[in-house]
């Protein structure tokens, strides 16, 4: 057995216990963000048949758009589909500001993405699971719904919008 | 000087890795500046309707033959090569390491005839349900399980040294790459399951559906590990030649060195939903534990950073170099290898910040499948990892071939076209994803983009432009090596730099692999295990295939 012991010059243990603490900062900025000002990434929501998903009568997707479910609350129920023309189901959402809306998005097909431009929301669609964010528009102004994941020919084209009236 | 001898026979073998390699960089690369033309509004795909059908099926073949088959054949031959030369030794068997090449190659083919048929246009993820031509999904595995192969008749050529050099210290450049194919072993496990259990049946039509969310943790789990499969190799050159090369200096620390390695090896693979932030299938609590792991893979590139460039200064200030900085001219830039590293070094700087930013959990939400990431992974794969690769193919085409290095300073200024090329293509991609631009989309006919984007777009198009004229040079180089009748005086030196320490006197504890192995089985299972077995578990296999495009 070797009793050699690691040798460490003095500016290289200074610059390891720097990149340390770098690091400890950052994951803590990280964590007060998350945990502190709750900015948050999505988590399971619900898990659903993407071969029903859109036609099933009792599947809130079967018929998607905004449901009022408190003054000023909103759910977004979108439909991300490439089959037949690459959109989202609907296409067009208008909310007054001030509004919080809590996007519920599923594909019935390939996966997809969701971004709504100049907010958090961004996130993965995909067959068979449900994505959930919720954001609050203060500022009025159109906000494109877009789509960030590659699903065929049409994806560049694919994309929507929230129209948040005064 | 008295080197060891590799056998031409060998040599020739490690050259036709290197071969299709720049073979598929050539071809590869033809497409990337075709993307980057179409976000500045200049659309070639338009006039190549007969041969590529779409902008996604040129992207389809950017994404795998650069990503994907050029870095893994360069790897493949230069880990054997560096096997091979830092043990003293001869291949084991041989015969096994051509099987495996051999494999890898007929891969290449079986997946390009589908993908040159505008049958599997399902870019380099090849994310399910889109649904490819089988032939697609064998050549990938006979790629991966070739490459396992390959990675095999290493280890039994390491347990064959080790058995005639029972109380030495491994060489350096052995051991790094025989953690490095170590860990591709490992990591590829997930893609091969995903592969066999999902992709491939499906394709075959033996079953009618898959599950996609299961289908993105196995992928992931091979896809992190695999941005340090591209990178170990070029961190490989830049401690042990690098510091020879530019300064005749010596790698500062060969301890630290190796404690680096290690902790790649066992961090580099429970991490893998960092890239997975945004699925809704996979609990924040598990995305937040990967983020911790994934800024402690960042310690041993910081690691890196002091060991390569106190080497470097090292030698530099010998030589005379003055200065907090000034030291940093004193580098030997006029040698093309040494030219193309350094500059790959420096913009990995920012790669590596992007990469941080990528990784902050929460801050992902804002760059998610933006622009910002091909802008990242431009600096680091395809500049870090790409850019050193060339430039070792500087020194080392010559040593396999016999032949002079054609024009050196053509090589040199092929480095800083990339470099300034670069620059302009990453920074304007940065900033479009953080103005919201999506990823992978042909932003100059997207209907949504506004004005507010098009000089950033302009700029992708003269970054690509600059990056396609550089490529182009070292195609060029290389062609005109290869053929040179300018054969070199005597046998090349392998420009591999001695450590400053007595290697002797490291630590016994860094050159045993059995510790460090079940510590990075143990992790996996740990980070990992929870998830995969939920997700198994509750596998749905629903989701039928489509085509798409």
């Amino acid at each position: 057995m070797s009793t050699q012991k690691m040798h460490i010059d003095r500016y290289e243990r200074n610059w390891m216990i720097v990149s340390a603490v770098l690091l400890v900062l950052f994951a803590s900025a990280v964590s007060v963000a998350a945990f502190g000002m709750g900015i948050q990434v999505p988590a399971p929501e619900q898990r659903v048949n993407p071969n029903t998903v859109a036609t099933d009568p009792n599947s809130p997707w079967s018929n998607p758009g905004l449901r009022e479910v408190a003054p000023g609350k909103y759910d977004a129920y979108i439909l991300a589909h490439a089959i037949p023309n690459w959109e989202y189901l609907p296409k067009e959402i208008s909310v007054p500001v001030g509004s919080t809306v809590s996007f519920y998005v599923t594909s019935p097909d390939v996966q997809h993405g969701f971004k709504v431009q100049n907010t958090n929301a961004n996130f993965m669609v995909i067959p068979g699971q449900v994505s959930k964010l919720t954001v609050t528009f203060d500022e009025p102004g159109t906000y494109n719904y877009i789509c960030t994941e590659y699903c065929g020919s049409g994806h560049g084209v694919m994309y929507g919008a929230i129209t948040v009236t005064p | 000087m008295n080197q060891y001898q590799v056998s031409p026979a060998e040599k020739k073998f490690i050259g036709s890795h290197i071969l299709v390699a720049i073979l598929a960089l050539a071809v590869g690369s033809l497409f990337g500046p075709l993307q980057a033309f179409e976000h500045a509004g200049w659309d070639f795909y338009q006039y190549l309707k007969p041969f590529i059908k779409s902008y996604y099926q040129g992207l389809t073949v950017h994404g795998v033959l650069n990503a994907l088959v050029w870095t893994t054949f360069f790897i493949m031959g230069f880990l054997t090569f560096l096997v091979i030369f830092g043990l003293k030794r001869q291949l084991k068997n041989p015969t096994l390491n051509k099987v495996g090449f051999w494999m890898m190659v007929v891969g290449v083919v079986a997946a390009a005839i589908p993908i040159l048929t505008n049958q599997a246009t399902v870019l380099f993820t090849f994310y399910p349900p889109l649904k490819a031509n089988w032939a697609f999904y064998v050549g990938l595995t006979l790629v991966v399980v070739g490459s396992w192969v390959e990675g095999w008749g290493l280890f039994m050529t390491y347990a064959a040294w080790r058995k005639e050099n029972p109380n030495e210290r491994t060489p350096f450049v052995a051991f790094a790459s025989l953690i490095t194919a170590a860990l591709w072993q490992i990591c590829t496990l997930g893609v091969a399951v995903e592969i066999l259990t999902m992709l491939l049946p499906l394709s075959l039509g033996l079953i009618d559906g898959v599950d996609p969310q299961l289908a993105r943790t196995y992928f992931w789990f091979t896809g992190h590990p695999l941005v340090y499969f591209w990178l170990l190799p070029a961190y490989i050159s830049w401690y042990a030649f690098l510091p020879r090369q530019a300064s005749n200096s010596k790698m500062f620390s060969d301890s630290l060195a190796r404690l680096a390695f290690w902790i790649f090896l066992v961090l580099s693979t429970p991490l893998g939903f960092h890239h997975q932030y945004v699925d809704p299938g996979v609990p924040p609590a598990w995305k937040f534990i990967h983020s911790m792991l994934t800024f402690g893979v960042f310690f041993p590139s910081m690691m890196t950073a002091f060991t390569v460039i106190a080497s470097l200064e090292m030698g530099a200030r010998k030589s005379g170099g003055k200065g907090a900085f000034g030291w940093i001219g004193k580098l030997n830039w006029s040698d093309p290898s040494v030219a193309a590293q350094l500059l790959a070094g420096i913009l990995f700087f920012f790669g590596g910040m992007g990469g941080l930013t990528n990784a902050s959990y929460n801050v992902n939400l804002v760059l998610h499948n933006t622009a910002f990431i091909p802008g990242h992974f431009h600096l680091t794969v395809a500049t870090a990892v790409t850019l050193s690769f060339m430039g070792i193919s500087y020194w080392l085409v010559p040593y396999l071939t016999g032949r002079k290095l054609w024009q050196p300073k053509w090589a040199t200024i092929q480095a800083w076209v990339w470099f300034v090329g670069m620059i302009i293509f990453s920074n304007s991609m940065h900033v479009l994803g953080l103005l919201g631009a999506p990823r992978r989309v042909p932003l100059g006919l997207a209907p949504y983009v506004p004005a507010e984007w098009n000089s950033r777009l302009f700029q992708v198009g003269l970054g690509g432009a600059i990056l396609f004229v550089s490529g182009a040079i070292y195609l060029l180089v290389m062609l005109k090596t290869a053929t040179n009748k300018e054969r070199v005086e005597s046998e090349v030196i392998v420009p591999v730099a001695d450590s400053l320490q007595d290697v002797a006197q490291t630590p016994e504890w860094l050159d045993r692999w059995a510790p460090w192995l079940y510590g990075t089985l143990a992790l996996i299972v740990v980070v990992y295990g929870p998830q995969l077995v939920d997700q198994i578990a509750n596998i749905a296999l629903t989701s039928p295939g489509f085509r798409v495009w």
